[in-house]
């Protein structure tokens, strides 16, 4: 059934298909009216969850990560400084391996204030072990959110799902609600292979010593480096278990396909602009025109950020003329974080193509459609000559 | 960019319902074929009273664009006092249409060519029934007569989804009265 409401809505309603049994969330700007429908849920009975309400989002995550550890399903969601204020415990549940799915509404981070959308906050999180998936609609919203629980659950590595704040969380438009029944199909309820039971205690994540060492049982029981080490490697195979886990999910809802990059008319482009979120599907009127000018141009959006899919990256990049990295961030002092990783994943390609880097919109500095054109345009025509030195869009200095 | 989409700019003052307006109008716009259907309010902050927008696109396929509006082709306002506190008609077509709750008679504005479409929707809601003030149901059924967009009766349907008990009944009646009362000038 079709309805049209807004991204949060979407996220609130994926959250409750997928049979989650704990909520723990701080309310803060564009996340909000997501925890407050959680909340109705379970208020109203419609959700069988607990909602815990807690006072920080440090306590939102260290509520997940308990609850995680008992063997319950388990979401949070945040935005900006709230996600920041969970930094220690983002680190910590991706090293206990505990399969919490987040929804990061993507906000710009303070100082100064805004509530207003960027991805800084999101990428800020990039290296603490969590994967990270970005969607840019509502339908992407809702099914995303279903298929991170199946994901982090066959992993046992948490899930973030980003969408952008304001653009996507208080958009309304159309979307498709999946059928409770075949969500269930879909997705089974969740068997954790490690959890806290008062019948079998046990210790988790105790202080472990830099060197293996042998246990009570006289098993060789792995250091802080080989754990390490398998979180890393258990995240790079997730780049061929999330393909599977899209196939599944088309299989049963006709939907999907391709859980890496999404790509618009990318086929014969000899210059592909690249970019995380909502804003790839902004550049598709973009593409249309240029290509009336005559430009072979198309836009890659990249679904899944980490782990990185270098494979489809380079399949869909080498050999193009030019790669024209759009962002929403910024490494500060050096140059956009996605811009960096496109980089060194096209390092090995055979042909590598010259590569350019815009940051815009900031803090919701409104992207209009009018400057995506002239860049574009400028760095397709060497009007605009690529380097490494990323080039403002839309800055009035 | 794209030629085929209806940009419509609804304004009100926060708390008004201008969002749940629009919303009524997208759910109809949907039903009624329009594929393509997205609606964003102003992103930030509202409080209630001030001057407050909704942009919303329509088109028969699938809408990619989430940037505000620029260039509508309609503006809604639905109190006539905000044409002295906000800059109605900007970016506004030339060829446009602004459909205006106001209880002065038609021929008191001059907007130079633009179409203005007049219902005194504030006074037909209360005759509906409804409490003084609400106007967001009423000014449904002005839109529906001037934009010739909609179907007046897939609009009903669509208040009375969104009420669902809640006073549909009267949200549904101030939107035909209007509907009935709105007067269209010539260019």
């Amino acid at each position: 059934m079709h309805i049209i409401e807004s991204g949060n809505v979407a996220a609130a309603m994926g959250v409750k298909l997928a049979r989650t049994q704990v909520v723990a969330a701080y309310p803060i700007t564009p996340q909000t009216p997501l925890t407050e429908k959680l909340s109705e849920f379970v208020d109203s009975g419609e959700m069988e969850a607990q909602y815990i309400p807690v006072e920080s989002e440090h306590s939102a995550l260290s509520v997940c990560i308990a609850a995680s550890s008992t063997g319950s399903r388990t979401f949070t969601a945040t935005s900006a400084n709230g996600l920041l204020y969970m930094h220690e415990q983002i680190h910590w549940a991706a090293g206990a391996r505990l399969p919490i799915v987040m929804c990061v509404v993507n906000r710009g981070v303070g100082a100064p204030w805004t509530v207003w959308n960027d991805h800084q906050d999101s990428i800020s999180q990039r290296d603490t072990g969590w994967i990270q998936l970005y969607v840019c609609d509502h339908q992407q919203i809702i099914d995303t959110v279903i298929k991170a629980f199946y994901l982090a659950e066959f992993v046992s590595i948490p899930v973030m799902v980003c969408y952008d704040g304001y653009l996507l969380s208080h958009t309304y438009m159309p979307f498709d609600i999946p059928d409770p029944a075949q969500v269930d199909k879909f997705l089974p309820p969740f068997t954790p292979e490690y959890m806290l039971d008062p019948a079998r205690p046990k210790n988790l994540n105790t202080v472990t010593l830099p060197d293996t060492r042998t246990d009570i049982h006289g098993n060789t029981a792995p250091g802080y480096m080989e754990i390490r080490h398998n979180l890393h490697s258990d995240l790079r195979s997730t780049l061929t278990v999330v393909e599977e886990i899209d196939q599944k999910f088309q299989a049963v809802f006709n939907r999907g396909g391709n859980p890496y990059v999404e790509k618009y008319k990318c086929n014969d482009a000899e210059f592909i602009a690249v970019c995380l979120g909502s804003l790839s599907y902004q550049l598709r009127d973009v593409i249309d025109a240029l290509r009336e000018e005559g430009i072979k141009v198309g836009v890659l959006g990249l679904r899944l950020y980490r782990p990185f899919p270098h494979h489809a990256v380079i399949e869909a990049l080498s050999g193009t003329k030019g790669v024209i990295v759009f962002e929403k961030a910024l490494s500060y002092g050096n140059q956009g974080a996605l811009f960096g990783d496109i980089k060194s994943a096209l390092y090995n390609a055979d042909r590598r193509p010259k590569i350019h880097n815009y940051i815009l919109g900031l803090g919701g500095r409104e992207i209009k459609t009018q400057d995506l054109l002239d860049a574009l345009r400028n760095s397709c025509t060497d009007k605009e000559k690529m380097n490494n030195t990323p080039k403002w869009v839309g800055l009035k200095l | 960019m794209r030629k085929d989409i209806i940009e419509i700019r609804w304004h009100g003052r926060g708390g008004q319902g201008a969002i749940t307006a629009a919303k009524i109008v997208a759910n109809a716009a949907f039903v009624s074929g329009y594929k393509g259907v997205v609606m964003a309010p102003t992103f930030g902050t509202e409080r209630r009273g001030a001057p407050v927008m909704t942009s919303l696109k329509i088109a028969k396929t699938k809408i990619y664009d989430l940037s505000p509006i620029t260039t509508p082709d309609m503006v809604v306002v639905l109190d006539h006092l905000l044409l002295e506190e906000a800059d109605i008609t900007n970016g506004l077509k030339q060829d446009g249409l602004m459909i205006l709750n106001t209880p002065k008679p038609l021929n008191s504005y001059n907007f130079n060519g633009m179409k203005l479409a007049v219902a005194d929707v504030t006074s037909l809601a209360t005759e509906a029934g409804l409490k003084k003030g609400i106007v967001n149901t009423g000014i449904i059924g002005s839109f529906s007569k001037a934009s010739e967009l909609l179907d007046m009766d897939v609009l009903a349907t669509a208040i009375g989804e969104e009420f669902k008990g809640k006073n549909s009944g009267k949200n549904i009646e101030a939107a035909r009265l209007a509907y009935n009362s709105t007067l269209i000038g010539d260019r």
